[in-house]
C-alpha cells in the first residue's frame, strides 16, 4: 500500500466481450490502487487481459463489450460516466500509450496536428501557444529539430522515433496517471530501454503516476514500485515488487520468472511454462492456472481461489501457495 | 511539382495499355459481319461505287496498313464518318458526351448522399437493427437490375405521378437537373450499394483501428474523431472503390439512357450496334476507355493527395 | 487489430461450429432456400407452371392478375405466371453458363502466369489493364454485336471479357499462397510444377475465386437479362426475364404485371445467389 491516498482505485472490474453468442471473460473481478507518482506493473502473458485492463479504466472497452465494476478517479467513478463527460478526464488526466507506433499514429495527419488537436481539446491555448507546446514536447522526448519535424507524416519517423512521438502526443496536457500498454515490445531492444527511461524520468519529473503493462519481468524488477501478475483475466498475485519477485507466492508467478532466463550456463535448455492458457470462453470450472501447475490438488480442479491477502499489502490466489524453500529450488 | 511528375509517369504507363485497347477495338469492328462499304452506299451501289468507297476507306489495304491509318487517324482526332448520322463521328461524340458525363457526374454526387449518411449511421450501429435494416435494404438494391429500377420510376414518377419529365434534356442547369433526376436516382441506386456496402465496412475497420483509439484515449471530441480520423481514412478506400466501379457506372449508364432515352453516347452506342455503324461504334469504345483512362488516373491523384504515404513513390 | 479484437477466439473456432454459426444466419439460410426452389422450377417448370407458356388465347389478352392467371396474362394472353417460371430455365443457366467457362480458364491462367511469371505475367499485366479499361457492358455488347444477338452468343461475350477477371484474382491468389512455406517445401522436394501447381496452390487459393463466384453468378443474371431487355440476348417469344419486361414495356401504363412480375423473379434470384455467396464466405474463410 502505498502511504498516500490513491489517485486510481480499481474494483472488481469485470470487462466481457461476446463474440458469435459466446461470452468471453476477458477482465474478471480486477482490484488495485495507484497512488501519486506511482508505478504500477501489471505483468502477464498476451491474453491474459492486461491491455482491456487499462483500455476499460479509460472507458475504451465500452463500445466492444460489457464493463462493470468500480474505476474511481480522484474519488469519482468513471467506469460509469458518459462519454461525453468522460473525454475530458482522458488525455488530461490520464493519458494512454499503446504498443504499435507503427498503427497507433493516424497516417494521414501531420505529426504537428496530431499533438496540437490534444491540446486544443484539454486547453484554452491559442494556435501559436499550442504550437510552441508542441514543439517544447517534441523536444522534451528527445526528438532532434523538433521545429522542422511537426509537418512531417508519422511514416517519415523510425518506430523508436514514433513511440517518443505518441508519448510527447500523451503528456502534452500533462496528465497525473499514464497508462502505457507495452510500450516497448515492438521495438528493437536498443531503443526498448531509452524509452522506458524517458517515460520513468518524465513521470518521476512531472509526479505522474504510471501503470506499465508489460510480460518483461525485468522490467518491472527494475521500473516498478507494485506488481501485480494477471492470469486468464484475474490477478493472481500482487504486492510489492521487491517482495512479488524475491518470494513469489503464486505457481505461475514462480513459472514466468524462471522463464527469464538469469545466469545459466550456455547451451542450456530454456525453461518454459508447461502448457498453454486457456481459451477465454472455454475456461476451467476452477483454478484458471490448475492444468498447467505442477502442485495441484484434487481442490484446484473443482474450486476458485479467491485472491487472499497473506500479508500487508500482498494478495495471492492460490490454496497450495508455493513457500520460500520450493521458490527457491525453483 | 511531384504531383505533375507522377501525373506524367502515369500518363506515360497509359500508352502500352492504350496501344493494346485500339489493337482490341480494331480487330472488334474488323470482324463485324457485313461489308461497311456496302452498308455506305446502300445495296444498289455499282461495284465502282463499292470499290472508290473501300479505297477511301482503305479497306483495300493490309489489315496492318489499316491498323496504321487507324491509329494516325485517330491521334489527329479524326474519327471517320458515322454511316448512320452521315457526320464526322468526332463531331457526334462531342455533341452527345456532355450529357453523358453530366449524368455520370450527377449520379455519382447522388449516390454520395445517399450511401455516406446511411454507411456511418450502419457502421455506428453495427449489427443492431438500423444496420440490418439499411444493409437488408441495399442488398435488395444490389440485386436489381438498372433497366428494372429505370423502368418502375419512370413508369411512377414520370409516367402516372407526372413529377419528372418523361424524356427530354433540358437547356439550363437547373432544367438538366430535373429532367435527368430520375436517370440519375436510377443510376444512383446501383451505385450506392456498392459505396454503402464498402463504406460500412472502412468505417468499422478505421473505428477499430489503433489510431481512432489513440484519438478516444486523447480526450477528442466525438467530432473530431469521427469527422478528422474516421472519415478521412474511410474516404480513401471508398474512392478507389469508385474509380475502379467506374466501368460498371459507365456500364448502368448506358442502359439507363436507353430506358430514358437520354441523348448520352450510352444510348448512341446502343444504336450503332444496332446499325452495325462501325465507324461510331470504334469511336465510341474508344471514347469509353478514354473516359475510364482519365477517372482512374484521377483517382490515383485524388489518393495520392489525401494519403501523404502516396506522395513519394 | 486491437488487442481487443484480437481476443475474439475466431481463430480458434472449429470447422464444425463454424458450419453451425454459419447456419443460424437467417441471411444464408434464406439464400439456400431461395436458390433451392429457383433451382427446381429450373429443372422442372412444367410441373409448377400451371399452363403452357406458349399457348396464345386471343380472348383472354392483358387480363389483370385473378385465381386463374395470378399474374395476368400478356398481349398475346399467355399465362405470365408459366412464362416467368419457364424462364427460370434460362435465366438459372446464365448463372452457371455465363460465369463457369470464365472461372475454369481464369482460374488456368491465373495460376499458370501466376506461378511463372515472367514475360506471360508482363504480357497478362497489360491485357488486364487493357480489359479493365472498358466498361464490361461496352465490350461484351460490342462482342455481341460481332457474333450477332442470341444467347450462345452472349454466353461467349461474357466468357471472352469475363475470364480476366478470375484470372486476376487467381493470380494474386496465388502468388500470396507461393510465399507460404510449403509451396517452397514441395519445390525443394522435387515435386514437379503440375503437380505443385494442382495440388497444392490451386486448392489452396481457390477459395476467394469460390467467394467471388457466387456474386459474379447473381451478377450474370442481372447482365444477362439487361442484355435481353436491350434485345442482344435471349430472343423472343423465348421466355427470358429480360425479354418479359421488355415485351410488357408498351403496356407498362395499362398492365403493369407484365414488367413487374419478372423483375420481381430477377431481384430474389439474385438476392439468393448474393445471400448464399456471403454465407460461403463466412464459411470459407480461414478467418473471422
Amino acid at each position: 500500500m502505498s502511504d498516500t491516498q490513491p489517485i486510481l482505485e480499481v474494483e472488481n472490474l469485470c470487462t466481457t466481450f461476446t463474440r458469435g453468442g459466446v461470452a468471453l471473460p476477458a477482465v474478471r473481478d480486477v482490484s488495485f490502487n495507484v497512488g501519486k507518482g506511482e508505478v504500477l506493473g501489471l505483468v502477464g502473458e498476451s491474453g491474459s487481459g492486461k491491455s482491456v485492463t487499462l483500455r476499460s479504466i479509460l472507458g475504451l472497452s465500452r463500445r466492444y463489450g460489457d464493463v462493470t465494476g468500480s474505476v474511481k478517479w480522484m474519488g469519482q467513478d468513471i467506469a460509469q460516466m458518459p462519454e461525453r463527460k468522460l473525454r475530458h478526464i482522458r488525455g488530461r488526466d490520464i493519458a494512454m500509450i499503446f504498443q504499435e507506433p507503427m498503427t497507433s499514429l493516424n497516417p494521414l495527419l501531420t505529426v504537428g496536428l496530431q499533438l496540437t488537436e490534444t491540446l486544443k481539446a484539454h486547453t484554452d491555448m491559442g494556435r501559436a501557444a499550442r504550437r510552441d507546446r508542441a514543439i517544447e514536447m517534441l523536444d522534451h522526448v528527445g526528438i532532434p529539430a523538433a521545429a522542422s519535424r511537426l509537418n512531417e507524416y508519422p511514416h517519415q519517423f523510425s518506430g523508436g522515433m514514433r513511440q517518443r512521438v505518441m508519448i510527447a502526443i500523451a503528456l502534452a496536457a500533462s496528465p497525473k496517471l499514464l497508462l502505457a500498454d507495452e510500450p516497448t515490445t515492438a521495438l528493437d531492444v536498443t531503443i526498448q530501454a531509452q524509452i522506458l527511461d524517458l517515460i520513468l524520468s518524465l513521470a518521476d519529473e512531472l509526479e505522474m503516476g504510471v501503470i506499465l503493462v508489460t510480460h518483461d519481468l525485468g522490467v518491472v524488477a527494475q521500473t516498478c514500485k507494485k506488481a501485480a501478475v494477471m492470469y486468464a483475466g484475474r490477478i493472481v498475485e500482487q504486492g510489492d515488487v521487491r517482495q512479488v519477485l524475491r518470494a513469489p507466492r503464486h505457481p505461475y508467478t514462480v513459472g514466468l520468472m524462471r522463464s527469464v532466463p538469469q545466469d545459466v550456463p550456455p547451451r542450456s535448455q530454456l525453461y518454459t511454462v508447461p502448457g498453454t492458457p486457456p481459451s477465454l470462453e472455454a475456461l476451467p470450472q476452477g483454478c484458471a492456472f490448475a492444468p498447467r501447475c505442477q502442485g495441484r490438488t484434487e481442490g484446484c480442479l473443482v474450486a476458485r481461489p479467491p485472491l487472499a491477502t497473506i500479508a500487508q499489502g500482498r494478495s495471492v490466489a492460490c490454496f497450495n501457495p508455493v513457500t520460500d524453500a520450493q521458490g527457491a529450488a525453483a | 511539382m511531384a504531383i505533375i511528375q507522377y501525373t506524367l509517369k502515369r500518363l506515360l504507363l497509359m500508352i502500352p495499355t492504350f496501344f493494346l485497347v485500339m489493337i482490341i477495338i480494331f480487330l472488334l469492328v474488323r470482324f463485324l459481319p457485313g461489308d461497311p462499304a456496302i452498308a455506305i452506299a446502300g445495296d444498289r451501289a455499282s461495284d465502282a461505287d463499292l470499290a472508290a468507297i473501300r479505297e477511301r476507306l482503305g479497306l483495300n489495304q493490309p489489315l496492318l496498313v489499316q491498323f496504321w491509318l487507324f491509329v494516325t487517324n485517330t491521334l489527329q482526332g479524326d474519327l471517320g464518318r458515322s454511316i448512320l448520322m452521315r457526320a464526322p463521328v468526332t463531331d457526334i461524340i462531342y455533341d452527345r458526351l456532355p450529357t453523358t458525363i453530366f449524368l455520370t457526374v450527377y449520379a455519382v454526387s447522388l449516390s454520395l448522399l445517399i450511401a455516406g449518411p446511411l454507411a456511418f449511421v450502419a457502421a455506428l450501429n453495427r449489427n443492431k437493427w438500423p444496420d440490418a435494416v439499411i444493409r437488408t435494404v441495399f442488398q435488395v438494391g444490389l440485386s436489381m437490375p438498372v433497366f428494372y429500377i429505370g423502368l418502375i420510376l419512370l413508369t411512377f414518377l414520370a409516367a402516372q405521378l407526372r413529377w419528372f419529365p418523361v424524356g427530354g434534356y433540358g437547356d439550363t442547369f437547373i432544367e438538366r437537373l430535373h429532367h435527368l433526376f430520375l436517370p440519375a436516382v436510377t443510376v444512383a441506386l446501383y451505385t450506392s450499394a456498392i459505396i454503402m456496402r464498402n463504406l460500412r465496412s472502412a468505417i468499422i475497420e478505421v473505428l477499430d483501428a489503433e489510431y481512432v483509439q489513440f484519438a478516444r484515449a486523447k480526450g477528442l471530441p466525438d467530432r473530431l474523431v469521427l469527422g478528422r480520423h474516421v472519415l478521412r481514412n474511410a474516404l480513401i478506400s471508398t474512392v478507389t472503390l469508385l474509380g475502379l466501379s467506374i466501368g460498371n457506372l459507365m456500364s448502368g449508364t448506358l442502359v439507363t439512357e436507353t430506358v430514358f432515352a437520354v441523348p448520352g453516347v450510352g444510348r448512341l452506342m446502343l444504336e450503332a450496334i444496332f446499325a452495325r455503324d462501325y465507324p461510331l461504334i470504334q469511336g465510341l469504345t474508344l471514347t469509353f476507355a478514354v473516359l475510364v483512362s482519365v477517372v482512374f488516373l484521377l483517382t490515383d491523384l485524388f489518393q495520392s493527395t489525401l494519403d501523404p504515404r502516396m506522395r513519394l513513390t | 487489430m486491437t488487442d481487443i479484437t484480437a481476443l475474439s477466439a475466431e481463430a480458434t473456432i472449429p470447422q464444425k461450429t463454424r458450419i453451425e454459426l454459419a447456419l443460424r444466419k437467417p441471411g444464408f439460410l434464406v439464400g439456400a432456400l431461395i436458390i433451392g426452389v429457383s433451382a427446381m422450377l429450373a429443372l422442372m417448370p412444367g410441373v409448377f407452371a400451371p399452363y403452357d407458356p406458349n399457348l396464345i388465347d386471343y380472348v383472354a389478352v392483358k387480363q389483370p392478375p385473378s385465381w386463374a392467371h395470378p399474374f395476368g396474362t400478356d398481349m398475346l394472353g399467355r399465362d405470365s405466371l408459366s412464362r416467368v417460371i419457364f424462364a427460370y430455365t434460362v435465366n438459372m443457366q446464365m448463372a452457371i453458363l455465363a460465369t463457369v467457362f470464365a472461372m475454369t480458364i481464369g482460374v488456368i491462367v491465373g495460376a499458370l502466369v501466376g506461378y511463372y511469371r515472367g514475360v506471360a505475367d508482363m504480357v497478362f499485366g497489360r491485357v488486364v489493364d487493357a480489359v479493365i479499361t472498358f466498361p464490361f457492358l461496352v465490350l461484351v455488347i460490342s462482342v455481341v454485336a460481332v457474333l450477332g444477338p442470341g444467347l450462345i452468343n452472349m454466353y461467349i461475350a461474357i466468357t471472352l471479357v469475363g475470364w480476366v477477371y478470375y484470372a486476376r484474382l487467381m493470380r494474386a491468389e496465388v502468388i500470396a499462397q507461393m510465399g507460404n512455406d510449403y509451396a517452397g517445401a514441395g519445390i525443394v522436394m522435387g515435386y514437379s510444377d503440375r503437380r505443385i501447381i494442382f495440388r497444392h496452390l490451386l486448392p489452396n487459393a481457390i477459395t476467394p475465386v469460390i467467394v467471388y463466384w457466387m456474386t459474379d453468378m447473381a451478377l450474370a443474371i442481372l447482365l444477362g437479362s439487361s442484355l435481353g431487355y436491350l434485345g442482344l440476348g435471349a430472343q423472343p417469344p423465348q421466355a427470358e426475364w429480360g425479354v418479359l419486361i421488355a415485351e410488357g414495356r408498351n403496356f407498362i401504363t395499362t398492365a403493369w404485371w407484365l414488367s413487374l412480375m419478372p423483375g420481381i423473379a430477377i431481384v430474389l434470384t439474385g438476392l439468393g445467389f448474393s445471400l448464399l455467396g456471403d454465407g460461403l464466405a463466412d464459411l470459407l474463410r480461414p478467418r473471422g
